[in-house]
Order: C-alpha cells, then structure tokens, then sequence
C-alpha cells in the first residue's frame, strides 16, 4: 500500500548557474530508484479522480502501479492505449490543474507527481534503445487528411492510424511538431523527444507532409479532390499580437513567436553555424506572463542578456504561467516586474529599440476573466533602457484556412467555430480543435479536442452520418 | 528534397533556376512566392515565382547573390537538391482588364519577378509597358522576353552603358508628363526603388502597388516579423501580402527593418567565404 510517510521526490536538474549556460533540459528525469519510490505513494484509488482530470483519460493507477512494480515496459504501453505523446505531455503538461489537482493525496499531503512518472517511463524506453509499438487495427480503406502536426494534430493522426485509417498529416514548417519545435524550448522539452514521438507515428503509417500549407498549397476543398474523406484542422497559433502602442515595430521588438521560432525551429542559438540570426543585447524585456513569456525570458538569458526581465501588468498571483515555470525562471535569475505596462518604445535613428516608456498600474475589481484588473496610475510613467523588447501577449486566428474553405464559419476573433464535444464545424466533413477554435490554451487541451474529434471521425467514416 | 532540374548564371550577380515542385507549379499564380531553406542548418528565405511549368511540374526563379544563403545557392548546380521548398505563398496579383495602360516597373531582379504578371495583363488584353532598370549593361536580365510580348520596353541603366541613363524614375516621369493614360502602375524590386517610384506617382494620383520584400520565416502568418505599415496599420506581408498601396507603404520602416540583422549577414557571408576560399586553396 502507499506510504504517507514517503514525501514526493523531487526531480533532479541542472543548477541554475550551469543551466542559464545552454541549452540542455533544465530537468533531467528520475532515476529508476525514485520513479518506484514516488510510485508508491500512489494509494490505488477505487475511483480514481486522476484519470477524470487527465483530457486523454490515461488509466494513471495502472501505469504508476506497474512502475511500482518495476515493470516500466508494461507501464509505458498503459500509457500508449491513450497517449502517443508521454515524453511531451510529462514535461509540458499542467499537471497541478489537471491529474495531480484532483489527486486524493493532495487533499493531506502533495500530489502523486504523475507527470513525472510519465516522462520517466518514455524516457526509460530511450535508454533501452526500444520503440515499442501499439497495436494498430487492419486498413479501413478510409483516408483523413490532419492540417497541423501540433499536439492536437498528432494526437487525431495517431488515434485514428491505430484503427486502422490511412492518415496524412499535413505540416507547414519543414519539422512536424508545430509548438513543439517552434515554440516551447529545448530546455524544457528536448527536440529530440519530439521527433521520436513523431517517428513513432510514421511507424504506425501516418504520413507526414512537410512543406504542405493548407490554404495556399492546397486548399480544404482541395484535399476532398485528393480524396481525402474527412480533415481535421489543428491549426494552432495564428498572427501574433502586438499592443498597438508607438514603437512596436522598432528593430529588436520581436513577436514571442518569431523570436522562439528564430531559437527554438531555426537554432538561432547557434548562429553562424545556423544561419538563421537572433539578437538579444544586453538588456531584454519580455512583455506577458504566460508560459510563453516564460519560454522567452529564460532563453533570453541563455543567449547571453544580462538582464532579462518579464514586464507584467497584474501581480504575480495573476500570472497565467505554470508555477514550476516561475520558480525556474526565478531561480535562473529573471527579473520580474509587476504592475506595469509598456506605453511606448523609443527608438534610435537606426530604427532600433533603446528605450521603452512604462506605466505602473494597481488592481481594481475582477474582470470578465475573474482576475483583478490592472487600472493605471496616473502620471507614474518612467523610462527604462532596453536593448530588445518580446512581446508575449498571446495570438489571434491565422486566416488562410478559414479565409479560402467556404461553408465554414468563423467567430468575431477569427476562430473557427466547432462543437465542443465532437469538433464538428459548420463544414461537412471538416473538424476543428486547439487553438484555431478556442485562442491559445495548452497541448494538453488541444490534445483532448483531438481525441473527441477523432472519435467522431471514426463515427463518420464508420457510418457515414454526419 | 526539392531537386534543381536547371541552372544557369544569367548575368554576373543572377542566377536561373528550375526546380522540381509539382504542387507548386500547378497551383501558383503571377505574384506568388516560395520559400526556401537550403539544408539542415540553413535559414529559411522568399523568393518571388518566376516562372512555372505545370505539365514539367517545375517552378522557374531567379537569385541574386546577396547575402550567405544566395551565394550558397549560387554554387548549386542541375541534380542538387534543396531541403524545402514552400509555396505558393502571398497572395496572387489581382489581375484585370482594365481602362488604360499597364505599367510595369522593376529594379534589377526584380524583373523576372513582375515577368509573370505582365504577361497576363497582356494576355487579358491590357496594353503593357515595362520600365527596366539595371545597374549597368552587364546585368541587364529578360529584356528579350519581355520585347517578345509588351508593347512597349523602356531599358534603363544607372551608368548608361545600356539603354537610357538614369534610373526607373528618370523614364517614367517622361511619360506621366505627357499624360498617357495609365490606369496602374506596379513597381517591382529593391525597398528604395519601390519608394521612389511610390514618391513620384504620388503627385499623379496613379494608382501604384509595390511587391514588399520584407525579412521573413515561417511566411504564413504565424512569427510576424515581415510586419510592414501600410495606411498607419500593421500588416504582415507575407499573409496580407506582398502587394500593397505603394502611396500608402510606410517605406522608411521597411527600409530600416530590412537591415534588421546586417551585423549578422556579414558575420555570415564572410565566415561563409572564408571557408569557400578555404576550400579552394
């Protein structure tokens, strides 16, 4: 049985003075010793809250108990019954808002860390050099196009591969991944796990198109002529926005998408044996509180800034960012700064950043999204020198697909208008999920879309109802 | 891997090339552009469609040696291979009859680029006129084929080695002087001719689209650096794009964001040399 007195074990990392040095995962895994030891703290739930909290339903008792048992193997293929992805989803899953919230052992004690444990078992096959593969259903005959190899994409190609549909998942960049490599680090989520978690589809028979931009290579009803019967649209982030404040587009203010995809998709790090540049000075401000804004300050240090600091207009208690991720960026030596706002940047005649005018700000009554709203103090502006300035505020609807598939409606923002329970949107035979439908969320929740999307796939390929 | 078919070097700076991209070259459309990535460490670059053979499934570009990447690509050769080519992207030129002249005007390379448009303004029964500027007269790219279709092709050299001396501007404003009926004018190459040209026609109130070359990555919307100001807005030429209101293209920002990474571009280009020239000895 589970032992209260076994506290959660923590995961070892790179110090925060190496870590700031390069780019190598700050977290570096357990061992096999504490996976069983955490593992034992998981006391076999009758009915198991985790498994509810968790969008892809992983059966997470099972897992855990297999691992308890020394049997990582079997735990790892528990985990494949639902989720192709355990290397991405243990790092960069919330677990503390989803699985390890409602775990009952958090109620008296901490969380089992289930998130930890997942990764540990992907990481474990690595090492084993073994590539266990599920079971996949024979040939349907039925073709489904996936636009995006995001997590919600990667997720429809592999539920609906191993039921036996021939899947093509079309990828705009030349790397499937979507966020995965552009955006989220490699710090925080080795691009090497990506790419093996992707492989493991091509080995389940899941094409993958790079270089394919649905909406301009091809378009939506364009894939119904390539005999496509069914496309799932996980199109994820779209035109990144900016404040509309004067100086936005000064050299060195950089949207967080372009700079992590300059660092993270084209190894900007490594310029000039990449050739992709980056230029990052001496002084960054990043502007958001997000996991994206955390993403941009931390690798900012690590390009070399020395300061980096994150501008936030709410307090910390607001800040949107995984905890875990503050107290990391913390430790490596970010500085925060709450309760202001950037008013305006202040160029040189080059046209490049050098200044930014802030404003501070107090909080006032909650707003729509029931955090307090940050008001400003008047005449409390002052000016701070800056070299290079990231703006990680979030990103609107990408239009190219919306804007050339006719019959399928949009909201006002943009975002593609689809059932919440099947993705089905207003266009016969073409489902939606991740951010496309609901603005930027997590992978974890584009995930889930994908798994509810794919289900009513199948049902539309079984039965042909709409 | 997209393999090079063809390859010639069209003048000193320019090279030709035909690559295999069968999607691309049945779907493109006059004013379109692709975007390139070399290999496993390169950057990721547009360039404009030439040219596109939908039965042979190739597209036709030409690159002009400027920067790492170019030169780099300068040294490929028939049978080589590129590790992406992406496209069409941009949106296509709106193209329609229209009620007085068409005047087409590029810089340099530029010219291979407005290729395509002209010729179908001339193949919807649009009367074309071209003004070519080039630095001098060994540079001087397609003039035969754009004699083999415009009704008219003005040649223009800064030096005057070839054609009139002087630069587009110089033979342009000739004809808005006499009041020739153009209905449009579209003005095709380096940031600083599209804002001369956009300077000139202003004072005519002669519709004028420029085709913006800003710095790009993903090109489809998504990392936002090619954000130009057209009208005092932010727009992103790769999705809203590449064709803008030339009277209405905030050019000194387009200019200044174009020398975003100089520093760095030199810092590649001569590395690169260095270890080409290594090579060779």
């Amino acid at each position: 049985m589970a032992d209260a007195k076994i506290p959660r074990q923590a995961i070892p990392k790179q110090t925060p003075k190496d870590r700031v040095k390069n780019f190598n995962e700050v977290a570096l895994g357990y061992t096999p010793e504490l996976a069983q030891l955490e593992a034992q703290r998981c006391i076999q739930c009758k009915k198991p809250f985790c498994i509810e909290g968790c969008p892809v339903e992983i059966d997470i008792p099972a897992f855990i108990k297999l691992i308890k048992e020394g049997d990582f193997e079997g735990a790892l293929a528990k985990i494949r019954e639902t989720n192709l992805l355990p290397g991405v989803c243990g790092r960069v899953c919330p677990q503390e808002e989803q699985c390890e919230k409602v775990c009952i052992m958090a109620r008296r004690f901490e969380p089992v860390a289930i998130g930890r444990l997942e990764r540990f078992v992907a990481d474990w096959e690595i090492q084993q050099n073994k590539m266990d593969l599920p079971e996949i259903a024979p040939p349907t005959g039925h073709k489904v196009a996936v636009v995006g190899s995001g997590p919600g994409g990667l997720t429809v190609a592999a539920d609906l591969a191993k039921l036996g549909h021939k899947v093509t998942l079309f990828e705009a960049l030349h790397k499937p991944g979507g966020v995965l490599v552009y955006g989220i680090p490699e710090f925080r989520l080795p691009k090497a796990i990506v790419a093996r978690e992707c492989h493991i589809l091509e080995e389940i028979g899941v094409d993958i198109r790079t270089d394919f931009v649905v909406g301009r290579t091809a378009s939506v009803d364009e894939l119904f002529e390539m005999e496509y019967e069914a496309v799932y649209l996980g199109l994820g982030a779209g035109l990144p926005w900016f404040m509309n404040i004067p100086g936005e587009n000064l050299v060195g203010v950089y949207s967080a998408n372009e700079y992590l995809t300059r660092i993270n998709l084209m190894k900007a790090y490594k310029f000039p044996e990449y050739d992709t540049p980056i230029r990052v000075g001496d002084r960054v401000i990043v502007v958001g509180g997000g996991n994206v804004a955390m993403d941009s300050v931390r690798s900012s240090l690590r390009l070399g800034a020395k300061e980096a600091h994150i501008i936030y207009r709410r307090s910390r208690k607001e800040m949107p960012a995984r905890n875990e991720e503050i107290e990391n960026a913390e430790a490596e030596g970010v500085v925060f700064n709450f309760l202001v706002n950037p008013v305006r940047y202040i160029g040189n005649e080059q046209g490049r950043v050098k200044q930014v005018e802030l404003l501070k700000m107090e909080l006032g009554e909650p707003d729509a999204s029931g955090r307090r709203r940050p008001v400003p103090i008047e005449g409390s502006e002052y000016i701070m020198d800056i070299d290079t300035v990231v703006v990680a505020i979030g990103n609107g609807a990408n239009p190219l697909v919306p804007s050339s598939t006719p019959g399928l409606d949009t909201n006002k923002w943009g975002y593609i208008v689809a059932d919440t329970e099947t993705g089905k949107t207003t266009k016969k035979g073409v489902w939606a999920g991740g951010d496309i439908v609901t603005g930027a969320a997590t992978v974890i929740l584009a995930m889930g879309a994908g798994r509810k999307a794919a289900n009513s796939i199948h049902e539309y390929l079984t039965t042909g109802e709409w | 891997m997209f393999k090079i078919v063809e390859r010639e070097r069209v003048n000193p700076v320019v090279n030709k090339f035909v690559i295999e991209a069968p999607i691309i070259a049945k779907k493109r459309e006059p004013g379109q552009f692709v975007i390139f990535r070399l290999h496993e460490k390169g950057e990721r670059i547009p360039i404009t469609i030439a040219d596109a053979d939908p039965d042979a499934g190739t597209i036709t570009v030409y690159v002009q040696e400027l920067g790492k990447t170019t030169f780099q690509m300068g040294t490929m050769q028939a049978g080589d291979e590129i590790a992406d080519v992406v496209g069409p992207l941009g949106n296509p030129t709106s193209i329609e009859k229209l009620s007085g002249e068409m005047f087409v005007i590029a810089g340099g390379v530029g010219a291979a680029e407005v290729l395509p448009i002209a010729r179908k303004h001339k193949k919807i029964g649009n009367k074309v006129v071209a003004i070519l500027g080039f630095r001098s007269k060994d540079i001087v790219i397609l003039e035969d084929e754009f004699r083999s279709f415009a009704d008219e092709v003005y040649i223009t050299t800064d030096d005057g080695s070839y054609g009139r001396e002087g630069f587009v501007t110089t033979e342009l404003k000739e004809h808005l002087d006499k009041g020739r009926n153009i209905a449009e004018i579209l003005a095709v190459g380096p940031a600083i001719m599209m804002k001369v040209v956009s300077d000139l026609t202003r004072h005519y109130k002669i519709k004028t689209m420029v085709s913006l070359n800003s710095i790009m990555i993903d090109a489809t919307g998504m990392c936002g650096v090619c954000r130009v100001e057209v009208g005092g807005e932010t727009r992103y030429a790769c999705v809203h794009g590449p064709e803008f209101d030339g009277h209405k293209v905030n050019f000194d920002l387009l200019l200044k964001r174009l020398a975003s990474f100089k520093e760095e571009e030199k810092i590649s280009l001569e590395r690169y040399q260095a270890a080409v020239g290594g090579e060779d000895g």
